[in-house]
């Protein structure tokens, strides 16, 4: 019987599954939880939200995200109640803002990206070393911060309650930082780190231009699109794509590997995909030993091929 | 001014890591390297520095007497002192922060301080935070590039998926590395024979005031994970094995 406050992400209005994520694992107990979103109008989230027994409205006439107003809020919010737990996604905004609450709050412990949470025992098992191990840590401080690493937690269907709903004000004073501005990315890029599907492409690639080869299957999968690091450092794709060891650890149902030799650097960053696929055309990359299935070939014919099969499956 | 870059050294990125006693690494064999991210944190501040008459840049790290190597590698790339806080002790993360940070109070016109976003044999993902929080600091992760105007710092930054955040702060603050900030160099051999001979400034953790750590996080288990089974490569002609590829995402392993 914990009590648990967590922290809605919002990604401009949308919803982020790791939210239904975290509240599945908060109500799948007979826990209390509070579930902590910044908006001004909350009508839109009420049914992704069910499961949960109290929700704190955060509201302000400044409520684009800014990592000072959001862990002083937040922090607050926490002094004010009687947590156990504050859960939050191992997201860029749970990265930013964690941290700041374990500063804040006196007699609180983080832990970042876990993988599994006992809330009887106050036990959370985390990787390290990019995954090469597991580590279980226990938490003895009274108020427990964790964030989680998103497409771990099963999404379970949840009944509506009887939701007690209260209100709380933006705090704006205290910023540490002055946000100029915000640039966003042309096109609407998947989060990698919640994508279902990624398709990779690695130095096989060969230029830029050709990733829209990769796109393309992308496109038709609904997928996000990764790149290894010597992708990225040939300037075929940009750092934000990289998975691997000093990118992003990714975990997606099915991961596509399109010319990429499967460096232990790069293995670390997606091995923990249901299914790893890899297209290669030197029948030696280290790439088929760790993958799933494997298919020895040009890339430039076997992906267009096997879009093609795709589009007449799904 | 007094520029920190505070760096932590962790095995090499190649390093097979076996588990010892059920809740620490196997050290035998490791080869140890600086964190990647701390990396260019230690290349940014040396540009600072030769741009900026007058600056210079302390290294500081928290770890047992072989961290000493990282220390010196550092000093080889161009930075101008070292600090070491040597213990044999593994503070949790809050705890180093701590000590961290009432290390660098105890320096005088400590500046601009930069770190890396995550050290990568944890990955605990939240120290550069904790230390800017604990001095009171702006802070600013995730930063891919700096730029420093009279008494301001303006830096870019990754917020999500390819949205780059301009924030501005004032100094000092706290800069927590990502790749894209430079290209760290590589030391040279004057650089390196220069490093051996700068005296290093040792602390314990008494000296700064942690005789006593309060375990407030401890680790019960490490250990590796379940081995993935060797899969199997498709044989065929490529419109046979894609056609078979398919088939087994559709309706073998059901992830389409
Ligand atoms: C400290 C450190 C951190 C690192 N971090 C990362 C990281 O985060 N992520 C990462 O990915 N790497 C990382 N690396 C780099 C890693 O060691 C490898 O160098 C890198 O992953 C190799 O990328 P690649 O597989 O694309 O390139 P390569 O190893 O060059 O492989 C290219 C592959 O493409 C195949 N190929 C070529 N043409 C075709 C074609 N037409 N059709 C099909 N296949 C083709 C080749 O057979 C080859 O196997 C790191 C290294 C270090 C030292
Ligand atoms: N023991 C340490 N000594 C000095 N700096 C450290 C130490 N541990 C972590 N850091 C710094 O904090 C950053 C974030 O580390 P972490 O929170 O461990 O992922 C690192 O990139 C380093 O700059």
């Amino acid at each position: 019987m914990a009590n648990i406050g967590i922290y809605i992400e919002l990604k401009d209005k949308y919803f982020k599954k790791s939210n239904r994520e975290i509240i599945s694992l908060a109500t799948s107990g007979s826990n209390t939880t509070t579930a902590i979103i910044f908006s001004n109008d909350i009508s839109d989230y009420k049914e992704d939200l069910n499961g949960v027994d109290k929700i704190i409205q955060v509201k302000g006439d400044e409520l684009k995200f800014h990592p000072d107003n959001y862990a002083n809020t937040l922090a607050a919010i926490i002094s004010e109640s009687e947590f156990d737990f504050m859960l939050g996604a191992f997201s860029f905004q749970g990265k930013d803002i964690f941290p700041r609450l374990s500063g804040k709050l006196d007699n609180s412990a983080l832990i970042n990206d876990c993988t599994n949470v006992d809330f009887d025992n106050n036990l959370v098992t985390k990787p390290v070393y990019s995954g090469k191990l597991l580590q279980e840590k226990k938490i003895s401080s009274r108020i427990k911060l964790i964030t989680l690493r998103p497409n771990v937690f099963p999404v379970e269907d949840r009944d509506s309650k009887n939701t007690e709903i209260s209100e709380y004000n933006l705090i704006t004073d205290n910023q540490r930082i002055k946000i100029i501005e915000v640039k966003k990315s042309e096109s609407k890029k998947i989060d990698l780190m919640e994508a279902e599907i990624i398709v990779s492409g690695g130095r096989g690639i060969k230029s830029k231009e050709n990733f829209s080869v990769l796109e393309e299957l992308a496109q038709l999968l609904n997928a996000g699109v990764g790149a290894s690091r010597a992708a990225v450092d040939s300037e075929f794709a940009t750092y934000d794509m990289q998975v691997g060891q000093t990118g992003k650890v990714v975990n997606p149902k099915l991961y596509i590997a399109c010319g990429i030799s499967g460096a232990i650097q790069h293995f670390v960053g997606m091995k923990t995909s249901k299914i790893i696929v890899a297209i290669n055309k030197d029948s030696e990359a280290p790439i088929f030993k760790k993958a799933d299935y494997g298919i020895v070939g040009d890339l430039f014919k076997i992906v267009p091929l096997l879009k093609t099969e795709l589009e007449k499956a799904i | 001014m007094n520029i920190f870059v505070l760096i932590k050294q962790v095995p090499d990125t190649e390093a097979v890591l076996a588990v010892r006693d059920g809740k620490t690494i196997n050290e035998d064999g490791i080869k140890w390297i600086i964190s990647p991210y701390d990396e260019y944190a230690i290349e940014e501040a040396i540009k600072l520095k030769e741009q900026n008459e007058g600056y210079k840049v302390n290294i500081l790290t928290l770890g047992p007497q072989r961290s000493e190597s990282a220390i010196r590698s550092a000093l080889a790339m161009g930075a101008d002192n070292g600090i070491h806080i040597e213990t044999d002790e593994h503070p949790n993360a809050k705890e180093t922060a701590k000590i961290l940070a009432e290390a660098i109070k105890k320096e005088p016109d400590h500046g601009i301080i930069f770190m890396g976003k995550q050290a990568i044999d944890e990955d605990s993902n939240q120290i550069h935070i904790l230390v800017a929080e604990f001095l009171g600091l702006p802070v600013a992760t995730n930063v891919t590039r700096f730029t420093m105007n009279g008494d301001k710092v303006v830096v870019d930054r990754e917020i999500d998926e390819g949205a780059i955040e301009t924030i501005e702060m004032g100094i000092p603050c706290v800069i927590g590395a990502s790749k894209g900030l430079n290209t760290p160099r590589y030391a040279s051999l004057m650089g390196i024979m220069k490093a051996k001979k700068i005296p290093l400034k040792k602390i314990s953790l008494s000296d700064l005031g942690f005789a006593e750590l309060s375990g407030s996080v401890s680790t019960e288990k490490l250990y590796s994970p379940p081995e993935k089974p060797e899969g199997k490569v498709l044989e065929g002609e490529p419109e046979e094995v894609v056609k078979e590829l398919v088939r087994l995402l559709k309706e073998e392993v059901k992830v389409l």
